[in-house]
């Protein structure tokens, strides 16, 4: 089939262009929608953005009645989702339309699916909710026999793909990789490529594919799989040394022109393949002078290759310059490179001087001659028009400053800030220009000037670490304290001069560093300044422009000046006139102040000059509490917990849920991998008359998907009383049934892991169902145990009773019981009577009766501990009433409710103990569960969400 | 690649693909920013970006600007040549392509990048390649629209 599909595809294209020959390009460009005409008509017609508003606002109701209405087909559909991308692109909300993608690239034909999916693919984004209802029409889709289908879920799985739902695809993907088509190879390569961007670790275990991929033998599909590479290199190089010797010969293939001619760029061979392996080589050869060895020789062909006059070769070119500059050096080479750079710099083109410019920043650490060389063009660069080429320039610049060029390089700096408007770059470049400045200052006042450039213009987008770097310099200064202290004093006198100025506003991160180098270096002033700076400090605090943290910095440099004020008068004004502030931050100053104002000596002492580097001892055990203490704990205090001893277990209970495990248990096993129930044992034991019985029961586990809802409440031990006219001999079960059962069961998870996981509710139940014991049982059969076991006849007219017990000896969610009686009917014929019946977790539960003390000596010796929080709902947040539900649903036996935790305890029958403790803080119940079992705790923790959340 | 915006003289948007996953209210702020950047920006000026910390390709074909976010260690004039790639198979899709073709037909502009560019990375680089797995997927609405519209929307295109 699928074969037949290829062959019609191959022979499409050929048509198609006998029909454009004949159609001319008319063919193409008439058949666009009429309706989007009309509408991109109609908006071209208007005249303001008011009316495009109304009109789209139109439009949108209009086609929101149109999507929804049961009659609108899938053609017209199509026709609509167009329209909505078109609205979507013009600004205008069509989330309406979302779901409607989905239904299209579900439902539709080709075409309907192709706009389908590209509608999903504009509208919503990777962690969209509703993009999990893609994932089985994707799943469908690759499953198809038809090309075009494979292609378009291909196309969709990478761009745009839940990452939780990648084991769904995976396997389904990694089969694709052996597709005939090298087109499904070469999508398949880039659908895991996106894998391994957003989830890497999903894919590590096909790495030898991706390896088989490189080695493919369509030159496409290697490409693709270099996007891997690439990245993962990227991130470990010395894994992959090995494959240098690959990519060299793979670049001398393509340099060589050995590729096919279809791969010819302008007649250059490939260029992005080029480029993808110098760039890899690159990487490789970092630091590595083996490795970089055997690359000389392609990366010299290449550099010498490359002569034509187009822009793809500049391209190239550069790449290898890069590389070049990258790897190992050899001289050689890196004469032949700078070369290349030279032709970049020097040439008239805008775009080519501006990488040359490029390629120097990366290389002029390395050869700093190179600027030389081009000195000219670099000057003439920083006054270019085009303001790129400038910031260029300037990157290169701040790479080769030193003491000598400081001056002049950061005045060009702070030129090129005063006319950017954007804040990324000021950011970015009042950054380099503090660094250049803390490091090669050649004097104070242009240090203190500098620096006061930088406040101003950075402003309060600044770097938090550039006004702390700086003043932590200021502080503990550098060798000679004579120089640290002239320093210390322009900066007080520049910043007196500065709010000298009237009406400037600074940035409040400049005032901060302003008020704290005035309340730490006045000293250093005149004994009668002191009285000057605290006035200035004041008039700035009733200033309106102040923020109040700035605010706070103020009256911090006020406090420190007070002692060594010699008139108080105007700290007195400011203790009453904040002692009353409605700023309560402000009002704890000025308290502090006011009280320490009133004991000089202790404040001297509390706040010496000059000490700021100084350490504080501080008594870090608080010994000087150890009398404190020790009376509290005589009069029966609690003894002293720890923070994050507190916080831990209070972190442990928000832990939130961990959907890896989920991916895991798929990639590892596809499909049929679900961790699952276990089996069921039918331990036999009859306990009727003697006598013939002609019951026969063959059991079978019949295991269910957890989806099923769980309507019995209780379980009728298996009393069969069975009446036979005639009975039979038992015919042995056979075990083909078993096996139908088994794939039926099978699929059923198929669908429903995927359709359980659409909703975010149940994908936690699921999560904390599906995983239990991960790990430690790796592979576990859906079916474990098929018992059998065949009862003796019944004589007519005879009752027998016949008592089985049925022992859970592995936990599980559900199975079922089934078996079947023959009998003969008094006109001798044979019938069969069937029966069965679903147990599920919940019929082997009992309620454990203990007290609260046994409970905490079990709870100890449990090591098997699954936490987790569960939201109520409002009406159940008091925590008995909801204990009550869980022991009436659950049978769980509630030992003690202390406050808000309470305990509960249950065994599954015969003796498997399970505790619960529980705490409810806000409408959230956090549940610990603890068991000897080691599945036990996760499928009771999945019953109580189920109870609680359900109700 | 990070995204590909194209946008006309006016500012207007014509196409926009997304390959780094952002919310509608930056994809929006992004846009506006980027549209009023380039636009603002003299002709014989460079045709690379420094924009935040991406680096943003742009070229002018006719009335449409062609605008490619990259990261800083991405080859600035390879993108160059994407930009340009995807012009020619645009003209050779549409038979000498204006921006009407774009406005009037995006879907196939999204198709033809789809088969471009996938995920961000240049995916099939043969012109003849990119445009067969177009053609192929395109020829059952060929056959179907043209029975319908076939000639009715000649000239339209002039008309606007």
């Amino acid at each position: 089939m699928s074969d037949i599909v290829e062959k019609t595809l191959t022979a499409l294209p050929g048509l198609f262009l006998q029909n454009q020959a004949g159609g001319g390009p008319a063919a193409a460009k008439a058949p666009f929608s009429s309706r989007l005409g009309g509408l991109v008509r109609s908006i071209t017609a208007l005249t303001s953005k008011h009316e495009e508003e109304k009109l789209i606002q139109q439009e949108l109701s209009s086609l929101k009645a149109t999507v929804s209405a049961p009659t609108t087909t899938l053609k017209m559909m199509k026709e609509c989702m167009v329209r909505l991308m078109y609205c979507e692109m013009l600004g205008y909300d069509a989330s309406f339309g979302y779901i409607h993608a989905i239904k299209l690239a579900q439902q539709g034909n080709l075409l309907e699916k192709r706009v389908g999916y590209l509608a999903v693919s504009l509208f919503l984004h990777e962690s969209h909710e509703l993009l999990l209802l893609l994932v089985n029409t994707v799943v469908k889709d690759l499953q198809s026999t038809n090309l075009i289908e494979v292609c378009m879920a291909l196309t969709i799985v990478s761009q745009i793909f839940p990452r939780e739902m990648i084991p769904a695809v995976l396997p389904l993907i990694e089969d694709k990789l052996q597709h005939s088509k090298e087109i499904i190879r070469r999508k398949a390569v880039l659908a895991l490529y996106k894998f391994h961007l957003i989830a890497p670790n999903q894919v590590q275990h096909i790495h030898v594919k991706f390896r088989k991929a490189l080695c493919d033998r369509d030159v496409g599909v290697m490409a693709a799989s270099l996007h891997i590479y690439f990245r993962m290199i990227k991130e470990n190089s010395s894994g992959y040394k090995d494959l240098t010797g690959s990519f060299v010969t793979i670049l001398k293939q393509v340099v060589g022109g050995k590729l096919p001619v279809d791969f010819n760029y302008h007649s250059v061979p490939a260029p992005w393949l080029q480029i993808q392996l110098l760039r890899i080589l690159g990487l490789l050869g970092k630091d590595d002078q083996r490795t970089s060895e055997l690359m000389y020789d392609v990366l010299d062909e290449s550099l010498r290759r490359a002569e034509l006059n187009h822009n793809v070769t500049y391209a190239i070119l550069f790449e290898c310059v890069h590389t070049v500059y990258s790897i190992y050096p050899k001289s050689e080479l890196l004469e032949k490179a700078a070369k290349c750079i030279g032709k970049f710099v020097l040439s008239p083109k805008i775009n080519l001087k501006y990488l040359g410019l490029k390629a120097l920043t990366y290389v002029i650490q390395q050869d700093p001659t190179l600027a030389l060389q081009h000195q000219m063009t670099i000057i003439e660069c920083l006054d270019h028009p085009d303001p790129i080429i400038k910031r260029e320039t300037l990157e290169l610049l701040y790479r080769i400053t030193n003491t000598q060029n400081v001056t002049v390089i950061v005045q060009k700096m702070l030129d090129y800030l005063h006319q950017s408007k954007e804040e990324y770059i000021i950011v970015n470049l009042v950054g380099k220009i503090a660094e250049l400045a803390e490091k090669y200052a050649p004097d104070n006042a242009w240090f203190i000037q500098t620096m006061n450039a930088v406040f101003s213009v950075g402003g309060d987008v600044i770097h938090p670490d550039i006004p702390n770097n700086f003043l932590r310099l200021l502080a503990e200064g550098f060798d000679d304290e004579a120089e640290d202290q002239q320093l210390r004093l322009y900066a007080v006198q520049s910043y007196l001069t500065l709010l000298d100025v009237e009406n400037v506003f600074y940035p409040q991160r400049f005032l901060q560093v302003m008020s704290w180098v005035l309340g730490e270096y006045s000293y250093l002033l005149d004994k009668e300044m002191t009285e000057e700076v605290i006035t200035k400090l004041y008039r700035l605090l009733m200033s309106d422009s102040i923020s109040s943290e700035t605010k706070a910095w103020l009256i911090a440099a006020v406090t420190k000046l007070t002692p060594q004020a010699h008139s108080s008068n105007i700290v007195e004004k400011l203790i009453q006139e904040f002692t009353v502030s409605l700023d309560t931050c402000m009002r704890q100053h000025a308290f502090e102040l006011k009280h320490l104002h009133e004991n000089m000596e202790l404040m001297k002492s509390l706040l010496p000059v000059d000490k700021s580097c100084e350490d504080m001892m501080v008594d870090a055990s608080l010994s000087f509490l150890d009398g404190f203490v020790a009376e509290g704990l005589s009069q029966g205090a609690a003894p002293y917990k720890p923070h994050h001893q507190r916080q831990e277990e209070k972190l442990s209970q928000e832990k939130g849920l961990n959907f890896e495990p989920y991916g895991l248990s798929f990639s590892s096993s596809g499909f049929t991998g679900r961790q699952s129930p276990a089996g069921i044992s039918l331990g036999s034991d009859v306990s009727g008359n003697s006598a013939d019985t002609g019951l026969k029961e063959t059991s079978s586990l019949k295991l269910e998907g957890i989806k099923k809802l769980w309507g019995k409440e209780g379980y009728l031990p298996k009393k069969e009383n069975k009446t036979g006219d005639e009975t039979e001999a038992p015919v042995p079960q056979e075990t083909t049934i078993m096996e139908n059962v088994d794939q039926a069961v099978t699929k059923k998870d198929q669908s429903q892991v995927l359709t359980q996981t659409k909703e975010e509710k149940e994908k936690q139940l699921l999560a904390s169902s599906l995983f239990v014991g991960l790990g430690s049982e790796s592979s576990v059969n859906l079916i474990t145990e098929q018992p059998e076991c065949c009862l003796s006849i019944t004589e007519a007219e005879n009752t027998k009773i016949f008592q089985y017990s049925v022992q859970m000896e592995k936990p599980f969610m559900q199975g079922n019981l089934c078996g079947f009686v023959n009998y003969q009917t008094v006109d001798t014929l044979s019938a069969q009577l069937e029966f069965s019946v679903n147990l599920s977790l919940l019929d082997f539960i009992r309620p454990l009766k203990i007290s609260t003390e046994d409970f905490g000596k079990l709870w100890l010796t449990f090591a098997n501990d699954v936490k987790q929080n569960v939201k109520m709902s409002d009406s159940q947040a008091a925590l008995p009433s909801t204990l009550e539900t869980l022991e009436q649903k659950l049978r769980l036996h509630v030992v003690d409710i202390i406050g808000n935790e309470g305990l509960l305890a249950c065994q599954l029958l015969p003796s498997t103990p399970c505790l619960v403790h529980c705490r409810v803080y806000a409408d959230i119940l956090a549940l610990w569960f603890r068991s000897s079992c080691s599945t036990l705790p996760d499928y009771l923790l999945y019953q109580c969400q189920k109870v609680i959340e359900g109700s | 690649m990070q995204f590909m915006l194209l946008f006309s003289r006016q500012g207007k948007l014509r196409l926009q693909k997304w390959y780094v996953p952002l919310s509608d209210k930056e994809k929006k702020k992004i846009t506006r920013e980027l549209v009023q950047t380039v636009l603002a920006r003299k002709p014989k000026m460079c045709s690379f970006l420094e924009w935040r910390d991406l680096k943003i390709v742009y070229k002018r074909y006719a009335s449409l600007y062609f605008c490619c976010a990259i990261e800083d260690q991405d080859n600035e004039l390879i993108t160059l040549e994407i930009i340009h790639r995807y012009v020619e198979l645009l003209d050779k899709y549409f038979g000498s392509v204006c921006e009407l073709d774009i406005i009037f037909n995006f879907e196939k502009a999204y198709f033809i990048l789809d088969e471009f560019l996938l995920g961000g990375e240049v995916q099939e680089t043969s012109k003849k390649n990119v445009l067969k797995a177009i053609e192929q997927a395109d020829l059952l609405q060929e056959k179907t629209e043209n029975m319908y519209h076939s000639k009715s929307f000649i000239g339209c295109k002039r008309a606007y």
